[in-house]
């Protein structure tokens, strides 16, 4: 074998747009924490290692051929529910929130587990029971979508609770749930926004509350959302430059290299930036709806579509956040935020697309 | 279905997807527009507002650590106090090398081995963004000779702080507990109540003790400086403040000259006593032997030193008073006495003939009373001053498991007392109930017998029977005990006191009462078990002795024969109030493998008492009048 040619198996099943697009986007992650870490290396170099097992994951999943995927889903789903339950009973009350699991090797938090499990089952079940859809299935797989959202919102951890609600209900919608069904839920939502405000914690109501008026709380969360707009507004069109932000290098900016790293992309770079920032996230959630599209099965198209739409939530929830119109709730910024488990799933969820993508052709022959 | 159908169904099944796709593209372009338009209504239309807040925004909000408020006794001596000094810190973020920065400094400040482990530690558990303690208490010289050569030092600065100090050291840690610096768990659990931002800048936060349970009171509230920076990052001037405002000053019910004399008088012995006011629920001395000295842990105390602590068979660290549950012994018999009264299983005149053993009908089984022989006829109130077993193991059949269980725990035993330290004890007050859960059996009246003279199963802590004692001394009204008095805050000048109310009246008969207590002052007189508890005293003191048999020892096999033998004898028990006719203090002290009550316990109560009630201790009893008393259970 040539060299060449094990470079081609090599990248066989990578799906090269995704790649350019995900690549591009983890470079500009390290320029940006070289600058919020104050020219310091040793955030962005912890950075490369979580990406590099990160690709080294996705690289694996994406070589997995579509069966085997669909395999996983069922073993993944139950584990991760029984952490799930294994956490409610025993699980390390870490003050207040029971979120870890002490599994003697190590802690693991199965609400991450969760975010790719509950997709991935929900797509599963409808591939199963496609011949013979009727409203009950869908019931069943809320219902599967349900489980694991109430054990992780009892935890209380609301803000993956959310998301994983999300990415839950995506499938739903993907899969043909009616506009009827759809349009009651929305009713029935905000029918019960007033009993559920009865139901949060009174920090979670100050949450919201105080997106309204960030001063009220300007030592915390508050001080949080503002220093944030400022540094996105005094960016500008063109940017304070690189290394040059203000905001950043005298740190008011909290959490620079995680949840608010938007931020500091957007003092430096600016306007310009940013409309370089979006462009490449629209690509990569594009490619996202093209592999989507030519998906050839109910489970794929489901997975592949539920993958980028939650990509692409989490992506505005994130910016939403750091420039005032969403809540501060921890969500980083996909492919750019610094840290490792995020990173993870993240290019888990991409592996699969890529394997969507790569392997459609051998089925349908 | 036919293949025809089939295929047609999928087709249409594709259709219907494509639809939702295109739904799908519509919402994240909604999305999209969305974030597009708030971007430029950020960064092109409001970018000059912003721009001038950036400017202005030379201006950091400088967080201002509030003063923790002080700790006095009721006389206002300062238990807990401020001082000021400076710290040497590390910013591990902005050093590269921290090891070799930590070496170069040693050359020019003395760096122990302690301060190098405690360091260490730090780091493992360090915040983001924290700056580090190498050195605390830098002497005026030292912190000079650092400001001079600390442009060598990037990342390494000085900084002035509030120390606190606990002066009366070990003698009063159990009480007090100590502060500690917020590590990860702590700032979590200040962020799930949303108090992260009182606490930006703070360092420190009540770990144990009153120090934890009185926090909020305590930290007071961070203030706020609005100070222009240069481009540098460099202080210009202050353009507005909000000044913190101090914690609120804990007045503590504890008299700490009595606390001293209480401690003193332990001696060499392991124990606890519970000194409580029973007009009121004031705890006036809160002692647990040994103590151990709070100051290291508050800037991190180093490992060897913990392990020390930790693996040290007098288990300093445990509080006694609060957390250590010993069987009560015949400190219960004054209250299975009321008890008896109360149901009408005895009248006060009714006489047993003792025998010196007890059986239970149709059984051989011997259960032996304390003094071989017996002590003759024994009404209720000699069974009280001679501590007579035989009497209780009768009088507890006739009442039955039940009724002592309805009436003991009137007095509080096997609950909590709900005094303002964290992590107290119920002890235990056995039922049938909870000897089927807890070893799926039935209650034998052998059980019975043993629960009559305080034995078998029952538990309790020190503080659980102080509080009884007290709530007998004062006729039946309880109060709950309660360690701080009064909450002075500095700023409205307003003093908070902690509720004075009863919190329940046992409506004991008066009768019953007089009884009780009488043969109660009967025990501290001629003839009594603790006889020489008030030899010379100008008062009458009502007092029980007890003894609490060790049964089993968890760490015995650690130690050498000698020391196994101490560690296996009886715990002593003494518990008393005084003036007997208007009780104005009630205790109840426990002495470790102390022997009989009479012997150890009861010398300690009488000097708490006498400082508390005449203002000094008593003189050394000569060995004659010793010998004169006698000694008994």
């Amino acid at each position: 074998m040539t060299r060449r040619q094990l470079w081609q198996r090599l990248i066989a099943h990578l799906d090269k747009p995704l790649l350019l697009g995900i690549c591009s986007l983890l470079l500009i992650s390290l320029l940006v924490l070289y600058s919020a870490s104050n020219a310091s290396w040793v955030q962005p170099i912890n950075q490369m290692r979580n990406i590099a097992v990160a690709l080294a994951g996705m690289w694996l999943v994406a070589k997995l051929p579509l069966h085997y995927l669909m395999r996983t889903a069922v073993p993944v789903y139950v584990l991760g529910l029984a952490l799930l339950i294994g956490v409610a009973l025993f699980g390390e009350i870490s003050h207040g929130a029971r979120r870890w699991l002490n599994l003697g090797v190590a802690t693991v938090q199965p609400s991450e587990l969760m975010k790719i499990g509950v997709p991935l089952m929900m797509a599963w079940y409808f591939e199963k029971n496609e011949a013979t859809l009727t409203l009950k299935n869908y019931f069943f797989a809320a219902l599967l979508m349900l489980l694991p959202v109430a054990l992780i919102a009892r935890q209380p951890d609301l803000g993956t609770a959310l998301l994983i609600s999300a990415s839950g209900f995506y499938v739903l919608f993907l899969a043909g749930l009616s506009w009827r069904v759809i349009g009651g839920m929305c009713v029935a939502g905000l029918a019960s926004a007033p009993v559920l405000w009865s139901l949060l914690h009174d920090y979670q109501r100050h949450r919201i509350l105080m997106l309204f008026d960030p001063s009220q709380d300007a030592l915390g969360k508050g001080y949080h959302t503002i220093q944030g707009m400022i540094a996105v507004g005094s960016g500008g069109i063109l940017g304070k430059g690189y290394l040059n932000g203000t905001q950043t290098h005298l740190e008011f900016l909290p959490e620079r290299t995680t949840d608010f790293i938007f931020a500091v992309y957007s003092e430096e770079f600016g306007l310009l930036g940013n409309l370089i920032l979006l462009s490449l996230y629209a690509f990569v959630v594009m490619r996202g709806f093209i592999i989507t599209g030519n998906a050839s099965t109910y489970f794929t198209r489901l997975m592949a579509g539920s993958i980028t739409l939650t990509f692409a939530t989490y992506t505005f929830v994130n910016m939403g956040m750091v420039c005032g119109i969403l809540p501060v709730v921890g969500v980083p910024l996909p492919l750019i935020s610094y840290g490792g488990t995020s990173m993870l799933t993240l290019l888990l969820g991409f592996g699969m697309l890529m394997s969507i993508e790569t392997h459609k052709k051998l089925v349908k022959s | 279905m036919s293949k025809q159908a089939e295929f047609k169904n999928h087709q249409r099944e594709i259709f219907h997807f494509r639809l939702r796709l295109v739904v799908s593209i519509g919402f994240v372009t909604v999305l999209l527009a969305v974030m597009l338009v708030r971007l430029v209504y950020l960064q092109a239309v409001r970018h000059g507002y912003y721009q001038t807040l950036a400017e202005s925004n030379r201006i950091f909000i400088v967080p201002v650590v509030p003063n923790r408020g002080l700790i006095l006794d009721r006389n206002g001596v300062e238990l807990a106090r401020n001082f000021s000094g400076y710290t040497l810190e590390i910013n591990p973020n902005k050093t590269d090398n921290v090891e070799a920065t930590i070496n170069e400094l040693s050359t020019l400040i003395e760096v122990t081995q302690k301060d190098r482990k405690r360091f260490k530690k730090l780091l493992a558990e360090r915040r983001d963004f924290e700056t580090l303690m190498i050195r605390s208490r830098l002497s005026d010289e030292e912190a000079a000779r650092f400001a001079a050569q600390q442009y060598r030092f990037p990342g390494v600065e000085i900084k002035a702080r509030l120390f606190r100090d606990y002066p009366f050291g070990e003698k009063i840690a159990h009480l007090l507990g100590y502060i500690g610096r917020i590590n990860q768990a702590d700032m979590k659990l200040l962020e799930d109540n949303d108090l992260e931002a009182n606490y930006r800048g703070s360092d420190y936060i009540g770990k144990t003790g009153l120090e934890q349970s009185y926090e909020t009171e305590l930290h007071g509230t961070t203030g706020l400086e609005q100070v222009e920076v240069d481009a540098g990052g460099r202080a210009v001037r202050m353009l507005s403040s909000t000044a913190p405002v101090s914690g609120n000053t804990l007045v503590l019910s504890i008299d700490v000259k009595l606390q001293e004399v209480a401690d003193k008088a332990f001696g060499s012995y392991r124990g606890a006593l519970v000194a409580i006011d029973p007009r009121n629920g004031d705890v006036l001395a809160f002692v647990s032997k040994p103590g151990y000295d709070p100051n290291p842990f508050i800037d991190g105390i180093d490992t060897q030193s913990w392990d020390e602590l930790n693996n040290s068979p007098d288990v300093p660290l445990n509080n006694r008073a609060l957390r250590g549950q010993y069987p009560p012994g015949s400190t219960v018999k004054p209250f299975m006495a009321l008890a008896g009264l109360h149901f009408n299983a005895r009248t006060p005149e009714y006489a047993i003939s003792d025998p010196g053993v007890f059986y239970l009908p149709g059984s051989s089984r011997q259960y032996r009373d304390w003094q071989k022989g017996g002590h003759g006829s024994v009404n209720m109130f000699k069974s009280i001053v001679v501590s007579c077993d035989t009497y209780f193991y009768g009088l507890a059949i006739e009442l039955g498991i039940d009724n002592i269980f309805d009436y003991m725990s009137r007095f509080g035993f096997g609950k909590k007392t709900g005094i303002d330290l964290e992590g107290e004890t119920s002890g235990l007050l056995p039922s049938q109930e909870w000897k089927m859960k807890r070893y799926r059996q039935i209650w034998y009246p052998g059980d019975t017998v043993a629960v009559g003279i305080g034995q078998g199963y029952n538990l309790v802590t020190p503080l659980q029977l102080a509080f009884a004692t007290a709530t007998l001394a004062n006729d039946g009204v309880a109060y709950k005990p309660h360690l701080v008095r009064e909450v002075r805050s500095l700023r409205s000048s307003e003093n908070r006191f902690i509720a004075k109310d009863p919190i329940y009246d046992l409506n004991i008969d008066p009768a019953h009462l007089d009884l009780v207590k009488r043969a109660m002052v009967g025990v501290t007189q001629p003839g009594g078990t603790a006889v020489y508890a008030s030899l010379g005293a100008p008062y009458r003191i009502a007092g029980k002795t007890g003894t609490a048999q060790v049964i089993a020892m968890k760490q015995g096999e650690k130690y050498d024969a000698e020391k196994i033998a101490e560690r296996h004898r009886d715990h002593a028990w003494f518990i008393a109030f005084a003036p007997a006719e208007k009780p104005k203090i009630a205790l109840a002290v426990l002495v470790e493998n102390g022997g009989h009550g009479g012997g150890s316990a009861a010398p300690i109560a009488r000097k708490v008492l006498d400082y508390y009630l005449l203002g000094k201790v008593p003189r050394p009893l000569t060995e004659a009048e010793v010998k004169e008393a006698g000694e008994h259970d």
